[in-house]
């Protein structure tokens, strides 16, 4: 058996096989692989006995399921209204210039992925971003540099 | 008896069951409110808002089509606030619509484009999102087309997908102004689990799903006068053909399509009900060969319960769905692929034509017949047994393109040979139809007497049931037989894939002893297909049923077995069924698909 069918019959078998597992499924996957594969979806649609398009369907619906792989790190900066106002802009520059891509892209070195994504319910505080799932606020060009270096040091240790 | 609720529409008074819809309230006292992600056969969506009317003393307008009714309501379906909310709707629908209407092939066939000529939506609309919107065109199935540039997202197709064929191949993907009618992962339908059945396409109101067109394909060929051109036209083409030329739904027009078919220019006009007849013959026989293995010779290889295989949706479906279940498929093929192995065979001799030179072309109510002539499998005659598939409707645009009127044309005869049929291939083209056609002629085989039935007419396979069950006892069969002699032989009756799936998976389960089962994999039918006029509803359907069940009784011969051109193909050419020749040229195999 396949490490990814393996790990669908886990999750499912956690979760259930009706029709309203597919979602907590599908997070599973993402928290375990950072996207959901084509191969995913395929054991998914066979384990709920549902149609692969209707796992698509479901999957593509939801900003957090990515459906195309991305790096170990995935940076959403908030590009609604109030965010906009207080520079998310000049954060989104800031970002390409210290990664080196641009919005929708992955570094070379499958690290960072950079997003943009709806509200995160930050108005106050903006402009606000997510690196996987911790927030970060009231960002400036400087704090942005900051956070970077940071989890690029992290990952040099790491290796 | 539930509650009567009375309520007013513009002003006029009327009294409906609990939980009728506005839509069918209106409907009732001839108040047409226009519609477009509503159809009939499927579950209210009520997404679209055209339907929208207005409740006298309520500030938000309903949709019709969701909205059930309730005591003293007071319905305006026409009031200025209607009328202007209706316009703005259709106005941004088109707006997201690829609305190149002279050029688009549901030209004047497009309920959108009815709707936004009726509203007279003019060029003050809304900005044309298209240029600014990413779209595909699909356009490598051999069947359906699929431009999502016309796509308005009603999702009348999706629901068809899932709700009337458990298939599913189509889905909303994506949000917002994102979202679309898709596929898995976006692939052309061709790679997908689609079955080509085309009841999307029978639903599409406008022009994002469609037919691929085969008509240029077929005058060229017409136009060469080096090619003999043969068509064949399936059973449920003549109770249907006259709906797309202007006559009500359940006329019969076999003459009249005749003589239209030879006005256009084919050389031979034959008929697929001869190889309808040839399928009973065949299948039939098969039928009573495998009892004989699994009763007597206990031959544990072979297959029961076995299905039919004239319909290529079901067959698709099989193949992806439950591959397990390939060798319980009879292996006789369609009408159709036996229509074209034969006519570049023993036709081809007949008329002394070189079979290189001719041309083979079918009439269907079908879009998967398409994706059925072109398997590869399907060249038994050494070359394409079946070269171009029309539909129906593409058949009714030739007859307009060639100028002639339809309904004043005199009745004309099929050529002969393979041209004459009994009553029993008619009835191919409605549910139960091969079913009962096969007994008449498996119970005469074994028992030498006709079928227990009144008149031949086997009602407890006929109907509009979803699943239908028929248990005949055979008693005092022919010597031949005797081993079935107080055999009941079991049959059942599905149509619509869903329908299909749900009796498949009950013989999966062991909990279903059927010895044949008949599937077609459209609702209805041959008659509801996806290659018949549009529109299609249950009414509809249940006409063109009657039709087809009167030209059966209206046969001289009602049984396969005794078209004197069935005994003389057996005699000449084919021998016996099931014989060396039937197993080249009539009979065929299945390959296991993948389901995802």
């Amino acid at each position: 058996m396949s490490e990814v069918k393996q790990m669908v019959k886990e999750l499912a078998n956690q979760y259930g096989r009706s029709n309203e597992s597919l979602l907590p499924i599908l997070q599973g996957i993402v928290t375990k692989e950072l996207h959901i594969s084509e191969e995913a979806m395929i054991e998914v649609a066979r384990e709920l006995d549902m149609s692969a398009a209707q796992v698509y369907g479901t999957a593509t619906f939801y900003s957090f399921l990515d459906t195309r792989p991305t790096g170990k790190y995935v940076i959403r900066v908030c590009k609604t209204i109030t965010c906009m106002m207080h520079g998310k802009n000049q954060i989104i520059r800031e970002l390409e210039n210290l990664l080196k891509i641009r919005l929708g892209e992955t570094t070379h070195d499958g690290v960072f992925t950079l997003l943009e994504t709806n509200c995160l319910g930050q108005c106050h505080k903006g402009p606000a971003m997510l690196i996987n799932e911790l927030p970060f606020t009231e960002l400036t060009p400087e704090k942005v540099r900051k956070i970077i270096i940071e989890y690029r040091n992290r990952e040099i240790s790491a290796n | 008896m539930s509650e009567k609720i009375n309520l007013r529409i513009d002003n006029i008074a009327v009294s409906v069951t609990e939980g009728t819809t506005i839509l069918d309230a209106a409907k009732k006292i001839n108040i047409r409110i226009p519609t477009l992600c509503y159809h009939e056969d499927l579950c209210v969506a009520g997404n679209c808002r055209v339907c929208m009317v207005e409740q006298v003393g309520s500030d938000r307008l309903l949709p019709s089509c969701a909205m059930p009714v309730a005591e003293g309501m007071e319905i305006l379906t026409n009031s200025l606030k209607v009328r202007n909310a209706r316009k703005k709707i259709i106005e941004l629908l088109v707006s997201e619509h690829r609305a190149e209407c002279t050029t688009c092939y549901k030209n004047g066939k497009c309920e959108l484009q009815e709707l936004s000529s009726e509203y007279i939506v003019g060029e003050d609309g809304f900005i044309d999102l298209i240029p600014f919107k990413d779209y595909t065109i699909d356009l490598f199935s051999p069947s359906i087309i699929k431009d999502d540039s016309k796509c308005i997202r009603c999702q009348r197709c999706i629901r068809t997908c899932a709700e009337l064929q458990s298939v599913s191949a189509l889905t909303v993907s994506h949000k917002g102004d994102q979202m679309k009618v898709t596929s898995f992962f976006e692939k052309p339908m061709y790679e997908v689990v689609c079955t080509n059945c085309g009841q999307c396409v029978n639903r599409c109101p406008t022009g994002a799903l469609t037919e691929r067109t085969y008509i240029d394909h077929v005058w060229a060929a017409i136009n060469d006068d080096r090619k003999h051109v043969v068509v064949q036209t399936a059973p449920a083409v003549r109770i249907a053909l006259g709906e797309a030329l202007g006559m009500p739904p359940g006329e019969i027009v076999t003459g009249k399509m005749v003589a239209a078919l030879r006005r256009l220019g084919f050389d031979s006009v034959l008929d697929t009900n001869f190889t309808a007849d040839l399928t009973i013959i065949e299948e039939g026989n098969e039928l009573l060969q495998r009892l004989k293995k699994v009763l007597v010779d206990k031959d544990e290889s072979v297959k029961l319960p076995m299905t039919t295989s004239c319909s290529p949706g079901w067959v698709k479906f099989i193949e992806h769905v439950f591959p397990e279940f390939l060798e319980h498929v009879s292996t006789a093929k369609s009408p159709q692929q036996m229509f074209g192995a034969l006519a570049k065979t023993f036709y081809a001799e007949r008329i002394d034509a070189d079979p290189a030179e001719m041309v083979s072309v079918s009439v269907m109510p079908c879009t998967a017949k398409k994706f059925e002539a072109d398997r590869p499998e399907m060249r038994s005659s050494g070359y394409k047994d079946v070269d171009y598939v029309l539909t129906t409707r593409e058949l009714a645009l030739m007859i307009k393109q060639a100028g002639i009127d339809f309904t004043s044309l005199p009745d004309d005869d099929y050529d002969s040979i393979m041209g004459v049929s009994s009553g029993a291939a008619v009835i191919f083209g409605a549910t139960g139809g091969v079913m009962e056609a096969a007994l008449r002629t498996a119970y005469e085989v074994v028992t030498g007497r006709e079928v227990p039935f009144e008149n031949l007419n086997i009602e407890p396979v006929r109907g509009m049931d979803n699943v239908r069950e028929a248990t005949i006892k055979i008693e005092n069969p022919l010597p031949d037989w005797a081993f079935l002699d107080g055999v009941e032989l079991k049959t059942c009756v599905a149509h619509g894939l869903s329908n299909a799936k749900k009796v498949m998976e009950a013989v999966r389960a062991g909990a279903a002893d059927y010895h044949f089962i008949e599937i077609m994999a459209c609702p209805g039918g041959c008659l509801g297909g996806g290659g018949q006029p549009i529109p299609t509803s249950p009414e509809i359907r249940e006409k063109r049923s009657e039709a087809i069940y009167l030209e059966d009784e209206l046969k001289v011969i009602r049984k396969s077995h005794e078209n004197p051109e069935i005994v003389m193909i057996y005699e000449k050419f084919l021998k016996e069924p099931l014989g060396h020749k039937s197993h080249e040229l009539l009979h065929t195999h299945y390959k296991g698909r993948s389901r995802y």
